[in-house]
């Protein structure tokens, strides 16, 4: 894929966002602010130059693989791969209608280019360390990235998978937590406060890097430095706000986390105006 | 006195031994073929796959979700995952592991459950797998396997990863009566008659196909001749076979060692019904968790025993 320049990129991920407003908006149903939170690391992932991938060859065994462990911000990932060519965006239109493969969470039967079929959050990582093991054995020098979200890091499963991917030592292998500060039902520092991660994931062994990830130039840089890190599984603690940037519109409407809320048709023109 | 003794089946190797032999022969020459366990590869049998094999052995610790989500990725890169552990640890912990990273995927991994049944004794119930069956035939597309004695259990074995798709083998852990001397005709999905009769069929599965036949061997004398069938392969359930003996037998007695819900007695029970209703009786666990204690005594207390399935087969023959 090409490489965009970082004005590229935000522009880049302008378009993805006002897609992920624009599909769940029609939908009626859906995550928009989990999945605005997590644009510009995906942005920067498929566009950035750090995946390397051809729409036309979804199973070439080569390919970087990106599992959204945090399965319901799909709409994000549905974007991004329309804007980089596996699916139209009138197909992504029909998100969550019932016959579209373009279903409420990713569902690899019915897509290329989907690595795992997410929505049982905790289980993305362990998932990508079948990838990552699978790689090793085949000598093969493909890399796999998993996103997670910050609430999803309560599941006992991810830590079982933190220490087994530095078990194996596992320098393929790239997790990014979304922390946006909020799960379902508020804030994580009230629901459950796992918030330190970076000392965590350190003292589990991982090379660890805490930045702005609605930031684009500090994701790309956060992702090259991953790339260079050759002894360790790396970990990109991507500190971001929850429906970013249209989260003042959010507040307005009195529910700054607005999960698992589509964008009325009048919210949403607000917000796309918003984007810039 | 064990299963089958009464019938003069000699004693043969436990379930769990077979399975690890097999697949120790089978990985030597696919290398496609991977373990992934948790901690307790010398007991499931894994271990000697493990120990030729370094490169596609992984042991990831006391953590069976991610063992088996693990198992689910390399599986997605082309790799057959083999994921073993005690049947409970394995179905009843990672249960939503194996239905989103495993069966809604349909992956090819090939979850292995030993230690099933209360025949592993002095452990207990924590340790036993009785629910095991019910979980895995709960999952679409997920083929299910309970093999009866060794050589069964080795062709399980191939033919499980020789299948493309998921499946789950379930073995036990000690010794059982030695049912195919001369080796084993499985085939995935295919019933066994082992014994054949005409007036009452026994169904099993494990080590309850051992008390069938005995069952069938105390039923003789009482002039009730007994088909006995091995129906090793519950998901996809051979529906001819057993719609078959409904109607050439008129009563059907189902035996095995889960417990009395979802397992094989509701599989066929839900075949019977659909094509040739006849009287049923089913010998298993029942709704209850076992105890400690030695392996002989417990099938004796819980009643898996061949009195129990021929005192079945009388009843159910009894109300034709
Ligand atoms: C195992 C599991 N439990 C509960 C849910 C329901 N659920 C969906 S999204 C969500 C909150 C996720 O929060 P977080 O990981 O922080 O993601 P965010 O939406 O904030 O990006 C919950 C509880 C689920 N999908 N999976
Ligand atoms: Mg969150």
């Amino acid at each position: 894929m090409s490489k965009l320049s970082l004005d590229e990129l935000k522009s880049k991920a302008k378009v993805i966002r006002e897609l992920i407003i624009r599909i769940t908006t029609e939908a009626g149903s859906g995550h928009p602010t989990s999945s605005l939170s997590a644009a510009d690391v995906v942005t920067a992932l498929y566009f950035g130059g750090f995946m390397k991938f051809d729409p036309k060859k979804p199973a070439d065994p080569d390919r970087d693989r990106f599992v959204l462990s945090k399965g319901h911000a799909c709409p994000v990932l549905y974007s991004a791969m329309a804007e980089a060519g596996y699916f139209t965006v009138d197909e992504i239109m029909t998100l969550r209608k019932l016959g579209s493969p373009w279903e409420g969470h990713p569902n690899m039967r019915r897509l290329p280019g989907i690595e795992a079929s997410t929505g049982s959050l905790g289980q993305g990582l362990s998932i990508g360390i079948g990838h990552a093991l699978a790689a090793r054995i085949d000598g093969k020098s493909y890399h796999t990235y998993v996103m997670m979200g910050d609430g999803e890091m309560g599941e006992g499963q991810v830590w079982e998978a933190i220490a087994a991917a530095h078990k194996y030592a596992l320098n393929n292998l790239t997790a990014i937590i979304d922390q946006n500060g909020y799960q379902q039902t508020g804030a994580t520092k009230e629901v459950l406060d796992l918030t330190a991660f970076q000392p965590k994931l350190e003292a589990f062994g991982w090379h660890v890097q805490t930045i702005a990830g609605n930031d684009m130039a500090e994701v790309v840089k956060a992702l090259e430095t991953a790339n260079g890190i050759k002894d360790r599984p790396t970990c990109i603690v991507s500190r971001t706000q929850k429906g970013f940037p249209v989260v003042p519109l959010l507040e307005a409407e009195g529910d700054p986390n607005y999960h698992g809320k589509p964008f009325s048709k009048e919210l949403a023109k607000k917000a796309i105006a918003m984007l810039g | 006195m064990h299963l089958g003794e009464i019938s003069g089946l000699s004693l043969g190797a436990a379930t769990r031994d077979a399975f690890g032999d097999a697949l120790k022969e089978l990985g030597a020459t696919n290398q496609h073929i991977v373990t992934v366990d948790g901690d307790v590869g010398n007991s499931t049998r894994t271990e000697p796959f493990a120990l030729a094999h370094p490169d596609r052995a992984f042991n990831v610790g006391i953590a069976e979700s991610n063992m088996v989500s693990v198992a689910g990725g390399l599986a997605a890169c082309g790799k057959i995952p083999v994921v073993a552990s005690f049947a409970c640890f394995l179905m009843d912990n990672a249960f939503d592991q194996i239905r989103m990273s495993v069966a809604f995927p349909q992956l090819n991994v090939k979850l292995v459950g030993s230690h099933a049944g209360i025949s592993i004794g002095e452990d207990g119930p924590s340790q036993m797998g009785i629910e095991d069956v019910a979980l895995a035939c709960s999952l679409p597309g997920l083929t299910v396997v309970v093999p009866s004695d060794a050589a069964c259990t080795k062709e399980a074995t191939r033919a499980c990863l020789e299948h493309d798709g998921p499946t789950y083998l379930r073995v036990g852990r000690g010794k059982v009566a030695t049912i195919y001397p001369k080796g084993c005709p499985f085939e995935l999905g295919k019933a066994i008659t082992v014994r054949e009769g005409t007036d009452a069929t026994i169904i099993a599965n494990g080590l309850m196909v051992a008390a069938a036949i005995d069952a069938a061997t105390l039923c003789e004398p009482l002039g009730i001749s007994c088909r006995v069938i091995d129906l090793h392969t519950i998901k996809p359930i051979d529906r001819d076979a057993i719609a078959a003996a409904a109607r050439e037998t008129g009563a059907i007695v189902v035996a095995e060692e889960h417990l009395q819900h979802g397992g094989l007695g509701s599989a066929v029970a839900q075949v019977v019904v659909e094509t040739a209703p006849v009287p049923m009786r089913f010998v298993n666990v029942g709704d209850q968790y076992a105890e400690s204690g030695d392996p002989q005594g417990l099938l004796d207390k819980y009643g898996l025993t061949a009195k129990a399935v021929a005192d079945a087969v009388q009843e159910a023959h009894g109300s034709k």
